[in-house]
């Protein structure tokens, strides 16, 4: 018995190193939002320039959409643009932008204009608040809303060919049938 | 020499480091005192570890201000720290809330605190019992 315990240590030590190690392999930046199954915040935005309409959440209702958070000062999302313009060509599902804390009123509708606008509508958000209704922290944002009013899934970074293939698509069917 | 030494003094004295613009605070110091209060305790979710109190970042003076805008509207501090939490979970509270996920942490080191102490008496106990047998053996 007395022998065992001087065990006791090591094996401390070893349950500590598991613990450790695999909060090495976590990315602190990836925060679990905690709108995730609640209802899409409250929120209303007016119209970029040059557009008659803003946003609200009304403007969700009944369907399934992506609500996406970008600026044209945010490199991340030059690389995603591309795709979310594809998915509008293609009819996949409706992106719903927030034009986030642009330096000026005519930097994100230029950037729209030089590159194509993916969105179905678009809120211009230049002192956060839409930003802090849906608890971001970095842009791009893309939140999944099924047609409840709900967010399911909230994806961080770009999306790009493959973690839309690998993950989000999947989500996205689940949600359809929600 | 005492002018040097002063103004050397004038180099030491601790600059208040906080990222709060001019243009933000209140006219009313009441306010405006729960506010940084408030700011204080909350985290940049952009730069980790500062509180928006201290951080440059965009968000951060962006939930400043929202905050303040709060205050003047009427909430309460906890309406307002509330609402933050709302949006971002418990993370951005700098003082995490005592509750069953983070008992261990609130309490794990007092409980591995009182582990440690009762080995040490243990410890000490045994000494002592095995001194005082020498010590019959010795004196036999």
């Amino acid at each position: 018995m007395n022998r065992l315990m001087y065990y006791v240590p090591l094996v401390l030590l070893g349950i500590l190193a598991v613990y450790f190690s695999a909060g090495l392999g976590r990315n602190p930046a990836t925060l679990e939002s905690v709108l995730i199954n609640q209802q899409v915040p409250e929120f209303s935005l007016p119209p970029i320039e040059g557009s008659s309409k803003g946003i609200a959440k009304v403007d969700l209702k009944d369907q399934v959409v992506l609500v996406n958070i970008f600026g044209s000062w945010c490199k991340a999302c030059w690389i995603e643009h591309p795709f979310l313009i594809d998915l509008k060509e293609k009819g996949v599902v409706p992106v719903y932008g927030i034009n986030w804390r642009e330096s000026n009123r005519q930097a994100g509708p230029r950037w729209l204009k030089k590159f194509g606008d993916p969105y179905t509508l678009i809120g211009d958000d230049p002192k956060s608040k839409g930003a802090i209704a849906f608890g971001v922290s970095g842009a791009p944002e893309t939140f999944f809303v099924n047609k409840h009013g709900i967010i399911r899934y909230k994806h961080m970074g770009p999306i790009t060919e493959q973690n839309w293939n690998d993950t989000l698509k999947p989500i996205l069917e689940v949600l359809r049938k929600e | 020499m005492k002018q040097l030494f002063l103004i050397l003094a004038i180099f030491l004295l601790p600059l208040a480091a906080n990222a709060v613009n001019p243009g933000e605070i209140l006219k009313d110091p009441v306010l405006e005192k729960r506010a940084r209060a408030i700011s204080k305790g909350l985290r940049c979710v952009v730069c980790q570890n500062q509180s928006i109190d201290d951080s440059d970042a965009q968000l951060a003076r962006d939930l400043r201000v929202l905050v303040r805008e709060q205050l003047v509207a009427g909430d309460s501090d906890q309406a307002v720290v509330d609402y933050v939490v709302s949006r971002y979970g418990d993370f951005v509270l700098l003082r995490p809330p005592v509750k069953a996920a983070t008992l261990v942490l609130w309490f794990g080191p007092v409980v591995i605190a009182l582990i440690g102490a009762m080995g040490l008496v243990l410890f000490f106990r045994r000494q002592k019992r095995y001194a005082a047998e020498i010590n019959k053996e010795v004196g036999e």
